[in-house]
């Protein structure tokens, strides 16, 4: 990996509360049911757990670009990101109130799935999310993922970004279901070593996802890029309709057929035609990018 | 109870779903007028991409067509499949796109019933019985987000702590009580009545918006979801 440009403002590094500020424009951004109405979780007590004010997820409206939309911001560094009652139910009224407004929504994963202290709360919650979400984009709402945080974007977070119209990820972005120390607790460290941080990468990372056609947008780990790359993803189809699901049904079935049986995200990529499939987890973005949009399967808006 | 069991009291008629790689197909009649298609997963099977598209093709053929037949989802499942390919295939995706076939089913006039009659746990749980429009369960069945034994790990607090602490909420323990008290469940049904009479009560019901955080909060096990949902909902439009 290139070392950052010193200009470069890593997304990753940056807060939940952090990251909406550069991505929004300037002042735009007002919250809803912020730390002020101190609405945390009721269930962490029981744990002796300490709450955190906003139950780790920033949500409000403000403009990007100049264009009115939904935010909704998931803090990493709160319990992994994780989604419990309070954390999943301002999701969702905010994905409910975008169907009624026809209002677009961006979503800033950074979770690692289900809050396991509320762990049937939370489950419930992604259900009503995705429900939501779906029911927003059969109006026409637009609502896309980024995927670039801390915690990544994992467990029941993976299948809420699954349901998105589009997703932006960069390289440090991680999209699966199971996580690496799921797998190898379940499974065993030959299954998975959680440890082996270039097989991580190479099997759930950003570049992966890219080349196959799980996300739409690769960019760098910078705010400013992300701010791209969701302008960019706002100006993509929201579709949602028995067409649509019929071409990704044919998507992920021509995925499976082409891939299915390769062992390690190399061999998908030399089947991609990547010449040197070895390269690509040191490849900066330019030139990553270069031979990605080239080679790579496409999402084809069928999602 | 065991899938022909179920299958036998719900369609008395008769049936022709078969069952294949852990998944189940076919359809039935509850009556000579309404016929009811059937897919599941069975046998605790841990769905992984190959099973979740073969899923979400059935269904989504199933909403492609004209007729509104009501289609129902017999869950007896694992979590989902953990594994290096499934993973490397882009299991979240797929997954996702299961959720999607069954709610394209449902906005294309198919009523979308789950029948949870045996395990489920996370990831699979979401993409299948938590997918569908009504959700209902046979005593016996067991969803669970995490075992008791996994979340004693994770937590690193001990299995005595944690069922303590469990006997006093519902919110985190596993177990058919504890989720149907947080209402991912609609109704629980009586085995020893025919189900073809249970599915018939339930079809005669209309489906409205989602409502089970407002089950949650009649039945006690989630009180906060549904006003917290609904005050960010009120915020958003008053500011416009």
């Amino acid at each position: 990996m290139t070392s950052p440009s010193p200009t470069r403002h890593s997304w990753y590094e940056e807060s939940a509360r952090g990251r909406l500020a550069h991505l929004l424009d300037p002042g735009s951004f007002t919250e809803f049911l912020g730390p002020e109405r101190r609405e945390f979780s009721p269930h962490l007590g029981l744990f002796n757990l300490p709450h955190q004010l906003d139950d780790g997820i920033i949500v409000g409206t403000g403009r990007l670009d100049g264009r009115p939309v939904l935010v909704a911001a998931q803090e990493g560094r709160f319990m992994g990101g994780a989604i419990g009652e309070v954390h999943g139910a301002k999701l969702t009224g905010l994905l409910r109130a975008a169907r009624q407004m026809k209002r677009d929504v961006v979503i800033l994963f950074d979770t690692g799935g289900v809050r396991l202290q509320e762990a049937n709360a939370g489950e419930l919650a992604i259900s009503e999310i995705i429900r939501a979400t779906l029911d927003a984009r059969a109006e026409g709402v637009r609502v896309v993922g980024l995927l670039g945080g801390r915690a990544g974007c994992y467990g029941g977070g993976s299948l809420i970004a699954g349901c998105c119209s589009a997703l932006v990820i960069s390289e440090q972005g991680r999209l699966s279901v199971s996580g690496p120390e799921v797998i190898e607790t379940n499974k065993g460290v030959e299954e998975f070593d959680s440890r082996d941080r270039a097989l991580v990468w190479r099997t759930m990372g950003g570049k992966h996802r890219y080349l196959i056609g799980g996300v739409d947008l690769f960019v760098d780990d910078d705010v400013a890029a992300f701010r791209a790359g969701a302008v960019a993803a706002l100006e993509r189809p929201a579709t949602l309709d028995q067409a649509v699901l019929t071409a990704e049904q044919a998507r992920l079935e021509r995925r499976l057929a082409r891939f299915g049986d390769a062992a390690d995200g190399t061999e998908v990529w030399a089947r991609l035609g990547v010449a040197h499939p070895a390269g690509v987890p040191d490849l900066d973005t330019s030139a990553f990018l270069t031979i990605a949009t080239r080679k790579r399967e496409g999402a084809d808006a069928a999602r | 109870m065991r899938p022909a069991n179920i299958l036998s009291s719900l369609f008395p008629a008769g049936h022709d779903v078969t069952e294949a790689g852990g998944l189940l197909g076919g359809s039935g009649r509850l009556d000579p007028q309404t016929p009811v298609d059937v897919v599941g997963i069975s046998g605790k099977t841990y769905p992984g991409v190959d099973e979740a598209l073969a899923l979400a093709g059935r269904i989504l053929s199933i909403a492609d067509r004209p007729d509104a037949a009501p289609l129902l989802f017999l869950v007896d499942s694992g979590s989902q499949r953990m594994s290096r390919r499934d993973e490397l295939m882009g299991l979240s995706e797929t997954l996702a796109h299961l959720a999607k076939a069954l709610w394209r089913a449902e906005q294309a006039g198919h009523r979308t019933i789950g029948l949870l009659y045996g395990g489920s746990a996370a990831g699979a749980f979401i993409a299948t019985a938590l997918a569908c429009g009504s959700l209902v369960a046979l005593p016996g069945a067991w969803p669970e987000v995490m075992d008791l034994p996994s979340m004693a790990r994770v937590t690193k607090l001990s299995l005595d702590v944690l069922t303590e602490k469990a006997a006093g909420t519902p919110v985190f323990a596993p177990g058919l009580d504890n989720l149907f008290a947080t209402g991912a469940i609609a109704e629980i049904w009586d085995p020893d009545q025919p189900l073809c009479d249970q599915l018939k009560a339930l079809l005669a019901t209309t489906r409205d918006d989602d409502g089970r955080a407002g089950w949650g909060l009649e039945r006690g096990g989630r009180v906060k979801a549904a006003a917290i949902a609904r005050e960010v909902q009120r915020l958003a439009l008053a500011h416009g």
